[in-house]
């Protein structure tokens, strides 16, 4: 297959996940590195220096967010893994967990220490049991090979991690209310400021970060973060774990450099190998369910007509009237059979369900988007309520606490945004629309 | 003292202010309205959003606007700070959505609601709501659940302030009521149907802004507009022992604490008025109080119409 891989190249190897093979095959080099030869501030140099930025879906420069870690004297500070994957569509930090714990590990260490940490841990999804299970393993052998507890490789450096499961709620991946949920409080996301780098864990500063994130410290310490930033282009620097899913041929994990481009990761060889059965693609959801919908003339090529690279930048061109965003990369292809307004609804009706309810725009809104776009699903819809879904998601974007309004809001507004004519036909054709599909929707002639 | 400008009005307030407190020592109709934020119980805040308001600018040292429109009870103000609530079109337009939103769900039984009258959705719809409702779906409604034998729980009136759950956090020692379920599901109740029986848990229903916690022992007694307010005291041993009675002729019709303009209790001898609940539920009878005299009500609301002096205008003066 084309392309490096930084993260996925050995998860083929037999017995991967055990301790003496992933050592064998250049495991936990990172961590001798950064310990024996590296001080703590090195190691965020290195991760400012590659340009790493947030592989949950924010996008934020992870160096930047070490940097603004507090460090009080005599206070604890705190990583936080977030392994709470649970957006639809994205599958890429299970991938990785289920068959490199080691990596996750060593990567955890690594930045622990770079942290100044003696403490952390990995948040995991509640339904991800049997994964814990691989984890506590994997910890298990680190202990017993030295690389955790007292006195690391005898470095005189001391990290405990732990994996703490949560009990199966999305909203849990936002970090506040990971960190209330670690705390075992109901998980409430917190109002900001203060921010978890300032107040986090037990009101001690605080980082999470993704899995992936966490990953990528390895290969960023082993080989320099220069090195890294040479991948990609701009400020998409590395490479990134796209999950693709959907009516692709070749759906599942791939590893590829930011800045392929769309074209070439849904039809090339070496990635998705195009639409299943010979259909023809109506839909891409490129960065898991939150972020908007872009129809099929929007995918390979911008709105000003350059091509589509799969980078933070060039995906998110033509902001939300044209654009959409990397996010988590939960790469979902939908084909011409499929059905827009069942799929907006059904995503709101995730969003409702798993809306924390603490505050009330999301908690209302959400509910409310649901129950109408099921009327308009169901052929029971009529003409103004598709405006009153563009006027909720206006009340209820930027008005919440935390981001889930939002990732609600923004798939809805861009699927009445591109596919009005659908919504429309659903309420002009109610049998007809609880027969058949309504197929590919047509390019607008300005574009 | 740092210097910040509401609605072109400057103040100047401690820093670590937060907008809507420092909109407070302003007072008057620059005040953004709070349905979940309660100044005398700390953690309280944020969750309803009808106190947004937009930031023109952040500070002096960083003059830019805000993006989004703030929470202004858990924002703190800045040096230079310029906001803007009832002069910005943007938080005016919002803060009707979120009434809509908190309306959306709500079951809109005022006529037979004992809050009506003092209620903060009322004169917060009154001020910022729509004429009627865009909402078509059914209703959410909850099971009706008992929490003891003085206050009465309906949670399908529940705006989910969290200002109850603040309550047990901050004034007693066992919380047994919180917040179970999620998103529209969630829900104000005790584990398997608890009473919640502790000597402050009434003060629920005074920090309430809905009718979801009433007084079990003043239901359907009266209008809230009938009654007479009159400060009283007692000697207490285990709360301040100053509250109002609300009187109807010489019968006490209910207890409660002394509040304040925003609905709060007021401090009384530098801490938080709270009674506890023997004052509340069980001293019924002037005999038991010594009365001061006439409370006056200072609230915008319907409970302070035709009360003894009121901070609104008369209607008919202006149609004058």
């Amino acid at each position: 297959m084309k392309g490096r891989k930084l993260l996925i190249e050995q998860v083929n190897i037999p017995g991967i996940e055990t301790f003496d093979v992933y050592r064998k095959n250049g495991g936990y080099r990172s961590v001798d590195k950064a310990i024996k030869t590296m001080s703590p501030d090195d190691v965020v140099e290195e991760v400012k220096k590659s340009g790493l930025r947030g592989r949950g879906g924010a996008g934020f420069p992870t160096g930047m967010k070490w940097s603004f870690l507090a460090k009080p004297e005599g206070v604890p500070r705190y990583l936080v893994c977030n392994a709470d994957e649970s957006e639809p569509g994205t599958f890429k930090d299970r991938y990785l967990m289920e068959y490199l714990p080691h990596l996750l590990i060593e990567g955890m260490i690594t930045s622990s220490y770079a942290l100044g940490c003696n403490l952390s841990f990995i948040y995991i999804r509640g339904e991800f049991m049997w994964i814990l299970d691989i984890l506590e393993k994997a910890i298990a052998e680190a202990y017993a090979q030295g690389y955790l507890g007292k006195n690391i490789i005898g470095s005189g450096y001391d990290l405990d991690l732990r994996v703490m499961p949560g009990g199966g709620a999305y909203i849990c991946g936002e970090e506040t209310a990971l960190i209330e949920s670690l705390e075992g409080e109901r998980g409430n996301p917190r109002i900001k400021p203060p921010f978890p780098a300032v107040k986090g864990l037990w009101g001690c500063p605080t980082v999470v970060n993704n899995v992936e994130s966490i990953a990528a410290v390895v290969p960023i310490v082993n080989d320099g973060g220069d090195a890294y930033a040479q991948i990609g282009i701009g400020r998409s620097t590395g490479t990134k774990l796209i999950s693709a899913s959907g009516n692709l041929a070749r759906p599942g994990v791939y590893e590829i450099d930011l800045g392929l481009s769309v074209e070439e990761f849904i039809y090339g060889d070496d990635y998705c190998r195009g639409m299943a059965n010979g259909k023809k693609l109506k839909a891409c959801i490129p960065g898991g369910s939150s972020v908007p919908i872009l129809p099929h003339y929007l995918v390979s090529k911008t709105a000003i007509g350059e091509d589509r690279l799969m980078t933070y930048e060039s995906l998110a061109d033509g902001g939300f009237s044209s654009g959409s965003m990397l996010g988590s990369g939960g790469f979902i292809v939908f084909d011409e059979d499929q059905c827009i307004v069942r799929n907006t609804w059904n995503f709101a009706r995730f969003y409702s369900h798993e809306s924390c309810g603490q505050c009330s725009p999301c908690r209302e809104g959400t509910s409310w988007m649901e129950k109408v776009l099921y009327r308009l699903e169901n052929g029971q819809g009529n003409l103004r309520d598709i405006d009153l879904l563009a006027e909720i998601n206006k009340k209820i974007e930027g008005n919440t606490i935390c981001p889930l309004g939002d990732a609600a809001a923004w798939p809805v507004a861009a699927a009445i945004h591109h596919f009005r004519e659908e919504f429309e036909w659903h309420v002009t054709n109610k049998e007809e629309s609880q027969t058949r599909n309504f197929g590919l929707s047509k390019e607008p002639v300005s574009a | 003292m740092i210097k910040v400008t509401i609605d072109n009005i400057e103040v100047e307030v401690e820093p670590g202010t937060t907008i809507l407190n420092a909109a407070r020592q302003i007072g008057g109709e620059v005040v953004p309205p709070a349905m979940c934020y309660y100044s005398k119980l700390p953690g309280t805040g944020g969750k309803c959003r009808t106190c947004l308001v937009e930031v023109a600018a952040g500070s002096t040292a960083d003059p830019r606007p805000m993006p989004k429109l703030v929470a202004s009870c858990s924002t703190n103000v800045m040096d230079g700070m310029i906001v803007k609530n009832k002069t910005s079109e943007k938080v005016h337009e919002n803060r009707g959505g979120v009434v809509e939103f908190l309306l959306a769900n709500h079951p809109l039984d005022c006529p037979v609601c004992d809050q009506a009258g003092e209620c903060h959705l009322q004169d917060l719809s009154y001020e910022h709501g729509a004429q009627k409702s865009r909402f078509e779906e059914e209703k959410r409604t909850f099971d009706p659940i008992d929490i003891g034998h003085t206050i009465k729980l309906h949670m399908n009136r529940c705006i989910l302030c969290y200002r109850c759950v603040h309550v047990a956090n901050n004034l007693t020692e066992n919380r047994v009521h919180g917040v179970l379920n999620r998103g529209e599901h969630a829900e104000i109740s005790t584990y398997i149907e608890n009473a919640i029986e502790n000597d402050f848990s009434g003060n629920m229903i005074d920090v309430c802004p809905v009718g979801a916690l009433t007084d079990k022992t003043f239901r359907f007694k009266s209008r809230v507009w009938f009654l007479k307010p009159m400060e009283a005291e007692c000697s207490c041993t285990k709360c301040s022992g100053k509250a109002v009675l609300w009187m109807f002729g010489n019968e006490v019709y209910r207890v409660t604490a002394r509040k304040d303009t925003y609905g709060e209790v007021e401090d009384i001898e530098g801490k938080p008025g709270w009674i506890c609940n023997e004052c509340r539920f069980e001293k019924k009878d002037t005999a038991k109080w010594n009365v001061t005299g006439p409370r006056v009500v200072d609230r915008h609301s319907v409970i302070s119409q035709g009360k003894y002096e009121t901070k609104i205008d008369s209607p008919t003066k202006n149609i004058e």
